[in-house]
């Protein structure tokens, strides 16, 4: 491939639009990523490329195995171009028929289409979708739309554009102050703004400096990095090129969580690519601006999206935070000016430069400007991954997007910012999401991942996860993060025993005050967060544990008796059936016994019971 | 420290580790030798290679890139990746992040345990499976997730993961 230049980039951008854009060939856009391979899109696609091939339609069909969707759990997806047609739960069985009657008929197969939760009703088209028609893409605007593999698609859809521009025709103090007017802040956890750090490191002196980009996704419940650099990876090299532009850097690392084996092949392709293209390395676009991207695998240690854990880990050093100053724009990676990114931070960066930091900032709240993304996930009929303007209530990500909590369940709480964030009680849902918005309530924006829970979850238990999450990831640095959190992952496990004291709340609040003043790094600061969450909204379960020793959710199986409420039982026999240890009588007819001697408290029989008779 | 590679060569007697494997290490080491904090790079590809981290590999890493044992040791016990134990020939990764924990993840792991008489963070008699559990694997939207080698399994429920795990030999 011959280097491009801007009128080469414009003229292939060209060619490409118009092969994407050809009405008279039908594409089926079928989802590859890490979700949908897991339940067996890899297998459809084959069956969809034998198909076609069978029938003799490859001039007219193209089979395009796009990034994440972002609608994981109904996976493998499909959605069919011109049209806009979404298939759901797809087997290679179906294929011959949908081919058949779809591409061949032009009849869309009713039985394979997304069926409403609320509704009862099959929708057709993907932009009818709730799920989708509620969400404004900006982040995620190529996603399931492009074959990120091919860098030639990425261009169709403007890229490489916005880098050249920032090359061509902005000095660095005009792309920082486009970052500035966009006011985008950093969508990795803290929400720091974007252009003024930028700014930082652009006035740090050195010769060398670097660009790095956080791909480290290591809350649980987020999973919107690993979806943009699995859909569009370009879009995360375009900003990065940007943001090399901006504080004169030659060199930029990713740093990638090693579980995401699928995000890390794609972006070594798209390097290579943009490589080949003279999109990236050496002379870009002709411009004789160098910039280099290196990924870098991270080895599993949450502490590590710190941003100065992150860097020692580059250095092949223990991920260990520093105090801060000095801040990483004056020493950063290897005592060099550097920033650090965030994936969707980044993704976002291209499209600034190209339509103006006041389009980005055109919507939003007063100080949390653009759109968000969020990963959806647990007691949520609609799981995945959206992205919506900030300002949304959390009512409506939770309801209209995500459809609402399944089976008739009632909602408790929504856990939002992981480890470092809270939960937030059902009469707080109206508070819109932004940055000072969600901290008021004592949950952070976070990465995003919003966790919604149902009557079943137990705030106590939920309490002691996080702490047991969070105590084992401490580097061991400081003694509030070690020690502290310890201390409370203790007690928090003496209450859930069964075992809780009246005073063991106080020295949890008193414990976690401690460790919010003292703690060395920003993880370790905001680690008993969740703790302190739950014990604003949820003070009576605690209550409960310690004083009347019952557990109101039924989660926390030492406090759980296992008894059959004879009033209750309906004499349906499938708590018998599910038992593994025999410790259940039943017969027809009859209600149920427990026998506690030979109970493995299991909990088999307590879910299986459909109707609340065993306690 | 060690300056005489043939001395170092020598030094790596390990019941784990054959003639074949010490050659994909020499060549591990040669090509990341001089990148500077490469050393992450090379103790995962060596793992890849060994699948896992014996202590005299870990010094003989050391002496080949002239680092103290006791840096290279520390990052190696810092993060999860690396397993200073044997590992099972196959190793089951079951994902703790909230939204499978919301979802019974518990439940999953406690019937692995129970079925296979292995604990959290163990590997069984057989060496067949190592049980891990691990921090979210980012695919939320299938939870409860566990992945066994390379294939990853969604909306795991405890009366099937042992059908799921007995595919594994």
């Amino acid at each position: 491939m011959t280097k491009l230049n801007l009128s080469a980039l414009d003229a292939l951008r060209e060619k490409e639009t118009a092969r994407l854009n050809n009405p008279d060939i039908t594409r089926l856009l079928i989802c590859g990523g890490t979700g949908c391979h897991a339940t067996g899109s890899i297998a459809v696609k084959d069956a969809l490329n034998h198909e076609i091939a069978d029938k003799g339609l490859e001039d007219s069909v193209k089979v395009v195995e796009t990034g994440c969707n972002g609608f994981c759990a109904l996976g493998p997806l499909m959605v069919i171009q011109p049209g806009g047609i979404f298939y759901t739960k797809l087997k290679a069985d179906d294929i011959p028929e949908l081919v058949e009657s779809h591409v061949v008929n032009g009849e869309v197969v009713e039985r394979l289409l997304y069926k409403d939760p609320a509704t009862k009703k099959r929708v057709a088209r993907l932009n009818d979708i709730s799920f989708f028609a509620h969400q404004s893409p900006r982040a995620l605007r190529n996603k399931g739309l492009i074959d990120p593999e091919k860098i030639s698609e990425y261009i169709a859809r403007d890229g490489y554009k916005g880098v050249a521009k920032a090359l061509i025709d902005m000095t660095p103090e005009e792309i920082i102050q486009e970052m500035k007017a966009s006011g985008m802040r950093g969508r990795g956890g803290a929400g720091f703004p974007t252009g003024l750090k930028w700014d930082f490191a652009r006035q740090s002196e050195g010769e060398i400096k670097y660009v790095l980009c956080n791909a480290d996704e290591g809350d649980p419940g987020a999973f919107m990095d690993r979806s943009i650099l699995e859909a569009d990876p370009h879009c995360v090299l375009e900003g990065m090129t940007i943001a090399a532009k901006a504080i004169q850097a030659r060199k930029g690392y990713i740093y990638c969580r090693t579980e995401y084996q699928l995000a890390i092949k794609r972006l070594g392709i798209a390097i290579e690519q943009a490589k080949s293209h003279g999109l990236l390395g050496k002379d870009i676009l002709g411009t004789g601006f160098d910039f280099d991207i290196e990924i870098y695998q991270g080895a599993g240690a949450f502490v590590c999206g710190e941003e100065t854990a992150l860097m020692r880990s580059i250095e092949g050093k223990r991920g260990m935070p520093r105090p801060r100053p000095p801040f990483p724009a004056h020493k950063g990676l290897w005592e060099k000016p550097s920033i650090l990114n965030n994936v969707e931070t980044l993704s976002n960066v291209p499209q600034i430069m190209l339509k103006g930091g006041d389009w980005y900032s055109s919507v939003g709240t007063e100080t949390s400007k653009g759109t968000k993304v969020f990963a959806i996930s647990g007691d949520v009929n609609n799981i995945g991954l959206v992205e919506v303007p900030m300002g949304t209530p959390l009512r409506s990500l939770i309801y209209d997007i995500g459809g609402g909590i399944p089976k008739k369940r009632k909602f408790k709480a929504v856990q939002l910012g992981g480890p470092s964030g809270g939960c937030i009680p059902e009469h707080l849902l109206d508070t819109p999401v932004d940055y000072e918005e969600i901290a008021k309530v004592g949950a952070i924006m976070g990465s995003g991942g919003v966790i919604v829970m149902d009557e079943r979850s137990c705030m106590v238990d939920m309490a002691r996860f996080f702490m047991d999450f969070i105590q084992d990831e401490s580097c061991g640095k400081c003694t509030p993060w070690r020690e502290g959190t310890f201390r409370m992952l203790e007690i928090l496990e003496k209450i859930c025993a069964g075992k809780g004291e009246p005073k063991d709340i106080t020295d949890l609040e008193d414990l976690s005050h401690v460790i919010h003043q003292s703690a060395l790094c920003g993880l370790g600061q905001t680690a008993a967060n969740p703790v302190l969450s739950a014990l604003k909204y949820f003070r009576a379960e605690f209550e409960a544990h310690v004083n009347e020793k019952v557990c109101p959710a039924k989660r926390c199986v030492p406090l759980l008796k296992f008894k059959v409420d004879p009033d209750l039982c309906k004499k349906c026999g499938l708590c018998f059936k599910s038992c593994p240890a025999d410790a259940i009588d039943w017969e027809k007819k009859q209600v149920a016994y427990i026998h506690v001697d030979k109970c493995v408290k299991c909990m088999s029989c307590f879910d299986k019971c459909a109707f609340g008779a065993i306690f | 420290m060690c300056s005489n590679d043939k001395l170092c060569h020598e030094d790596i007697t390990h019941e784990d580790i054959t003639n074949d494997m010490l050659e994909k290490i020499d060549a591990v080491i040669q090509t990341h030798k001089k990148t500077p904090g490469a050393v992450i790079t090379v103790l995962r590809e060596c793992q890849d290679i060994v699948n896992y981290l014996p202590t005299p590999l870990i010094d003989y890493i050391a002496g080949r890139m002239n680092l103290p044992a006791s840096e290279v040791f520390g990052v190696a016990s810092f993060y999860s990746l690396f397993s200073l134990k044997p590992k099972g020939r196959h190793t089951v990764k079951v994902c703790t992040g909230t939204a499978c924990y919301v979802k019974g993840i518990r439940e999953v792991l406690s019937r692995i345990e129970g079925e296979f008489d292995l604990c959290e963070g163990e590997t069984d008699k057989d060496r067949r499976f190592s049980l891990q559990g691990v921090r979210c694997l980012g695919a939320c939207g299938l939870a409860p997730v566990m992945v066994v080698g390379e294939d990853t399994h969604g909306e795991v429920k405890p009366e099937k993961v042992v059908q799921i795990l007995d595919n594994y030999k």
